[in-house]
């Protein structure tokens, strides 16, 4: 079986249009009763951006370009707008998830080693169980470490998920420090001859200095043993954050280099559009989005039917 | 971005103060800086909205008042809106006398319900109730051992039923075993859920019709963006939650989304919960929020926590050893312990007015507190009491003794030094009011 091979778009769907505020909806009503692209039409769209989490600056800035652009095509009918509207969001996204390139990546080196990292409560260890699991359907080894050795039962939650998709886990004792157990998990990978290494990691807010330098210290134990590793460090960011994501992200940039997003919780109402601002400021990729509990609520991620989903 | 919306409020602020009076002008200017402040600070669109058209009305009529200056006017006015905004007064947590206590936590995933539980449960033990925590979460893995570690730690003990898929059952049951035992208080800890999922939205109604709680916490993580009134208002409807209980407020989101689940649902803030250690939790006061927002610090809880820890004996010590200039090490010893009971430096500073900007760019290192204290505890008692007595063979053994270098003893001796001068002059240029830590209030 291939990555992700069963991915269900319709689950992407129906939780982003699940909301009562459905974009288009409202971008339709709005339409029905004018027949023009108004400054009245303009502050709707800019409230239903801005209620996504887009973000003041950002939602500022798509509308001037739709604008922009709908004065270049002289246009001002619904459809025009819409897909304007649309491809000026897609833009700021940019490539889709190349599962392939994902594939080559991960066969070049071995252990390929990835780290996850995130505030409290974001949906690492869900992912790491949702990642290990597809990695292992593919046909790939896994070791997943517990690194996570401060909050309660971390370990354990952690083991079921390596249990629940097969993957050999590292565990580790409440209060072990989170760097050996990452060296420890090494270590196995290069007995086991692994294929992939991940890494799971204690929730921390961005704030607190001693904990970020303690996974700048996970990171660098990761390089000692090999000199490529971390391959992948995934930011795991919940869909529900607000303006805050955008701090997390830059703040976390700068212990450790950010190779990719997760956004968890779409399968929710809320529409995760701080991912917008990320992308753009810190021209960090979004990879997966996480919408459900289960071992496969995760797909790789695809800016356009990221941004259908949003409007359908 | 708790720094981000202080220091833009501070400017739009400053922007009016040096302008003499209010013009509709230079308030529609700021108005909208605050509207962008706001947003930014993830108040709801509709919320936002509604909150400018107040404090714009209000900041109208009262343009003829010339007592004040409109920087203090406006200031104010926004002060009482957002206060206004964020639920009137504080409401205590609803606990019965006799009988006995419910009280159920909800919430969505990861929003913190599990981390609070036990946070309040020490709490509660502290103020003498018998507390027992039930944990109804059978879906997450290890979320039961999740909350079984943490009674373990604060001594509460914790009600599961190892194997049972039925929450509701689980829920009722330890009621029934808290009766049987000897409690007084029962927390009911429960999965997280989303709001749109009508089965587990079904089991959390049924297991509050079953346990009949005295009160209902509905617990929502501080980063919460725009979708927080849409979670907040599901979840209302369905449990008719009693108040709100704000995690994670140790970060530097600014909780916008309090004041918009606040504007939606009309139920008092309970508590902010600040960290991940099982003390950090905190009564909710509605214009401490709104003067932070405004960069005035959040003076009173400060002071508060303070006192908490401050004997207020040791106080009066310090302050007359401060005052006579005989603030000798053991003092700063005593100093930094005190410091750390009170938890993170850096959520400390956070609360002093006009230290969030400072903060932003100085790192306040903990570690550097503990190499001071091992620097002190590596001197003799006549050492500490007479810091004049440190020569260098004295400092080398220090360094060896605390494992620190040489350089890291003689900063701290200079540190010292020039904290004492400091002392002097203060004392000198009539300093020396008298420090009274009660009488410390905002404004
Ligand atoms: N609905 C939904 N829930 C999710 C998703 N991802 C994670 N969760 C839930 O969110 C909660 C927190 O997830 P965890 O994986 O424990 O998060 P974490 O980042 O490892 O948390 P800490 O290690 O405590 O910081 C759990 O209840 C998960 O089941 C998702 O995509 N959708
Ligand atoms: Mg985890």
């Amino acid at each position: 079986m291939a990555l992700f091979d069963n991915i269900n778009l319709e689950k992407l769907k129906a939780g982003l249009s699940k909301t009562k505020n459905k974009l288009v909806d409202r971008i339709s009503e709005t339409f029905t009763g004018k027949a023009q692209v108004d400054e009245e039409l303009l502050e709707e769209i800019e409230e239903i951006l801005i209620s996504s989490d887009i973000g003041m600056d950002t939602t500022e800035r798509i509308i001037e370009n739709t604008r922009r652009s709908l004065k270049e095509k002289n246009s001002r009918d619904r459809d025009t707008f819409m897909q304007t509207l649309e491809e000026e969001l897609i833009k700021i996204l940019g490539k889709p998830t190349d599962l392939d390139e994902e594939i080559n990546k991960i066969k070049s080196c071995k252990p390929f080693v990835l780290l996850i990292i995130g505030i409290n409560g974001s949906g690492k260890t869900t992912t790491i169980g949702k990642l290990s699991s597809q990695f292992k359907n593919s046909g790939y080894d896994v070791i997943v470490g517990s690194a996570d050795t401060f909050r309660a039962a971390a370990n354990e939650q952690l083991e079921v998920w390596a249990n629940r998709s097969k993957v050999k886990i590292i565990q580790s004792k409440t209060g072990a420090d989170p760097s050996s157990v990452a060296f420890d998990t090494l270590q196995a990978a290069k007995q086991d001859n692994a294929d992939i290494v991940i890494i799971d990691t204690a929730g921390r807010l961005h704030t607190k200095k001693n904990l970020m330098e303690e996974l700048r210290k996970i990171n660098n134990v990761l390089s000692k043993v090999f000199l490529y590793a971390p391959n992948e460090v995934y930011l795991v960011v919940d869909g529900n954050s607000g303006q805050n994501a955008l701090i997390q992200a830059r703040e976390f940039s700068k212990f450790t280099h950010i190779s990719g997003l997760i956004v968890t919780k779409l399968d929710g109402t809320a529409k995760g559009g701080i991912l917008f601002q990320i992308c753009d400021e810190l021209k960090i990729p979004v990879k997966f989005i996480g919408v459900g509990e289960g071992i496969d609520d995760l797909q790789p991620f695809v800016p356009e039917n990221y941004v259908k989903a949003l409007f359908s | 971005m708790l720094e981000d919306l202080t220091e833009k409020l501070e400017r739009s602020l400053k922007k009016i103060t040096g302008q003499g009076r209010l013009t509709e002008t230079n308030i529609s200017d700021t108005l909208r800086e605050i509207r962008r402040v706001l947003l930014d600070a993830d108040v709801n669109y509709k919320v936002a909205k509604q909150f400018i058209e107040d404090v714009k009305q209000k900041a109208l009529g009262q343009e003829v008042i010339t007592s004040v200056t409109p920087g203090q006017l406006i200031t104010k006015i926004i002060h009482d809106e957002l206060t206004k905004l964020m639920g009137g007064s504080n409401q205590a947590l609803l606990l019965n006398p006799s009988g006995i206590t419910v009280i159920l936590m909800v919430g969505l995933q990861g929003s913190g319900k599990t981390t609070f539980s036990g946070k309040l449960a020490k709490h509660l033990s502290k103020l003498n109730r018998k507390v027992l925590l039930t944990a109804c979460d059978i879906y997450r893995p290890a979320a039961i051992e999740q909350l079984k570690t943490l009674g373990e730690q604060i001594n509460v003990p914790v009600f599961s039923i190892a194997g049972e898929k039925n929450a509701i059952k689980i829920a009722g049951d330890s009621i029934e075993y808290a009766k049987a035992n000897g409690f007084n208080t029962v927390l009911v800890d429960t999965a997280g859920r989303l709001h749109v999922d009508e089965d587990l939205m079904n089991e959390v109604e049924e297991i509050k019709k079953k346990i009949n709680p005295s009160e209902t916490l509905f617990v929502v993580d501080s980063m919460t963006g725009q979708d927080a009134v849409n979670s907040a208002k599901a979840f209302h409807d369905k449990v008719d939650f009693s108040g709100i209980v704000l995690t994670k407020l140790d970060g530097d989101s600014r909780g916008g989304c309090a004041l918009s689940i606040k504007a939606v649902v009309d139920e008092p803030i309970k508590f902010i919960s600040l960290g991940e250690k099982l003390d950090s939790l905190e009564v909710f006061y509605p214009e401490r929020l709104a003067s932070r927002i405004l960069g005035k610090g959040d003076i009173v809880s400060l002071v508060e926590k303070a006192q908490e820890q401050f004997d207020e004996k040791e106080a009066e010590q310090l302050e007359k050893k401060l005052m006579s200039n005989k603030f000798d090490f053991e003092d700063f010893l005593g100093q930094i312990k005190m410091l750390k009971r009170m938890g993170s430096l850096k959520s400390l500073m956070g609360m002093v007015p006009g230290m969030n900007k400072a903060i932003k760019n100085t790192d306040i290192d903990e570690k550097q507190l503990v190499r001071v204290e091992s620097i002190i505890q590596s001197m003799t008692k006549l050492e500490r009491g007479d810091p004049k007595l440190l020569n260098g063979s004295r400092r080398k053994r220090i360094a060896n003794g605390s494992g620190n270098s040489i350089q890291d003893v003689n900063r701290l001796i200079k540190q010292y030094k020039e904290m004492q001068n400091m002392l002097k002059m203060f004392n000198k240029k009539g300093f020396n009011k008298k420090m009274n830590l009660k009488n410390m209030r905002l404004n």
